[in-house]
């Protein structure tokens, strides 16, 4: 089962449930995390289910380059950790 | 009876209450988070704050209570961006909330990238004025201080119910008379020394820093634009150019005298490209007679020295139209109680305002 592990910084805001889920991609990782929480998607995605400009996710300590599609795969045991970039400030 | 008011600032709600003659801060709400534009209390008590996550996007919160306890609504959210689109380049995407109006039931909410959002249910949910967002004429606009579009100014029609105008930075200013189903492009009368000859007077193309109804005459409107002062007395169907405000025409924010059409307030600035004081003092020009003449207002204002800017939602007039507010992007906070004749100054070493309103 991949791990999704949100950055402590989103707690002062919403709920962020580390979620074991057997998901093949990112997206599936987070959609289960959106499941525990619904409320978590627009913190992460935005209007059109992107990731957000200033956050960024890393599976297995990789940074993950695709934005859009969010379709990187994930191994059974992937980690995957979702992070604020410094660039938004 | 006990005044208020709320200033949004880059780093929290600051709620302000007047006592014993004087301002004091009252309460702060999301310190520390980017406060963009605030609704103060409706009929119905309930308040808003718009919030712009410097990571984490918008967000809306409202308050029951008057501020003192928060729960986050859902934010206006863009449709599915359609394949083919960008219009010039533009992500369906909602990078701010600029602007928040109510108007009986309905509650409006001007964005950057420039759509227009309207709520029926007190905020619970959010649609996209698509009427406005597919005009043809969108594809003109252009950012205006950001790198997108944006609507920071919705004037709602206090007599007709679903009349409204909205002010675009850049894209001119736009009059719907049932309720958001349609929409004229409203600007004849500007132009914009920004554009090439050919473009100058195109209505599509003006950049109205700020536009504000009267509340008592609302067929007049003023405008504080990129270039200029305008005034339009026919409810937009025509701007006239206001050219005799002393010291510069350039600046972002306007008030008007909620039951004297002719009365206004501004605050200037150099120019674009030099966005501080004349002569390092700052003033308030006032005009009673329509943009005929003008006074420049010091008193209580620092006269040297100061570089404060002050933004489109950083000056508010009262109901009675003696209590005014100014605050700037440097921090500063000041008051009056007689129509701008003297100043105080309330709070130094605020956060950046970016929005103040009675209420």
């Amino acid at each position: 089962m991949a791990r999704i592990v949100f950055t402590q910084q989103l707690r002062r805001f919403t709920e962020t449930p580390e979620v074991d889920a057997p998901a093949p991609t990112l997206r599936a990782a987070l959609d289960a995390a959106f499941a525990a929480n619904p409320r978590l998607r627009s913190y992460v995605l935005d209007d059109q289910g992107h990731l957000r400009g200033n956050v960024v996710a890393f599976i297995d300590g990789r940074r993950c380059t695709e934005r859009v599609r969010l379709d990187d795969a994930l191994r059974p045991d992937s980690r995957v950790h979702v992070m604020q970039a410094l660039s938004g400030g | 009876m006990e005044k208020r008011a709320w200033v949004a600032t880059r780093k929290g709600l600051f709620e302000l209450r007047r006592r014993g003659g004087a301002w004091r801060i009252e309460r702060v709400s999301f310190l520390g988070e980017p406060v963009s534009m605030l609704l103060p209390p409706q009929a119905s008590g309930r308040m808003f704050a718009a919030l712009n996550l410097g990571h984490f996007g918008v967000k809306v919160h409202a308050s029951d209570d008057a501020g003192v306890n928060w729960h986050e609504l859902p934010a206006p959210m863009y449709p599915p961006q359609p394949p083919g689109e960008p219009v010039a380049g533009i992500a369906w995407k909602l990078h701010q909330i600029w602007a928040m109006e109510a108007a009986g039931d309905t509650l409006w909410a001007g964005t950057l990238p420039g759509g227009l959002f309207r709520s029926t249910d007190a905020g619970e949910s959010w649609r996209l004025v698509e009427s406005l967002w597919n005009q043809p004429g969108r594809a003109e606009w252009f950012g205006g201080g950001y790198d997108v579009p944006g609507i920071h100014s919705i004037c709602p029609h206090p007599v007709r119910p679903g009349e409204l105008l909205v002010g675009i930075s850049c894209g001119g200013a736009w009059v719907s008379l049932d309720a958001g189903a349609s929409w004229a492009l409203q600007a004849d009368g500007m132009h914009a020394a920004y554009m090439p000859p050919e473009q100058a007077e195109s209505p599509n193309t003006q950049d109205p820093h700020r536009i504000v109804r009267c509340a008592a005459q609302p067929d007049v409107l003023w405008c504080q634009h990129h270039n200029g002062i305008w005034r339009s007395s026919d409810n937009a169907k025509s701007w006239h150019e206001i050219t005799n405000a002393p010291l510069a025409n350039f600046g972002f924010g306007v008030a008007v005298h909620p039951d004297h059409a002719d009365t206004a307030w501004f605050v200037p600035g150099v120019a674009d490209q030099q966005r501080v004081p004349v002569g390092g003092a700052l003033v308030v020009n006032r005009t009673r007679d329509g943009g005929r003449s003008f006074e420049t207002l010091r008193a209580g204002l620092p006269q040297q020295d100061c570089y404060d800017l002050v933004y489109r939602h950083g000056l508010a007039v009262d109901d009675s139209g003696e209590g005014l507010l100014t605050a700037s992007t440097t921090g500063n906070l000041w008051a009056s109680d007689d129509g701008g004749d003297r100043w105080a100054m309330v709070q130094a070493h605020l956060p950046p305002v970016y929005a103040l309103r009675f209420g």
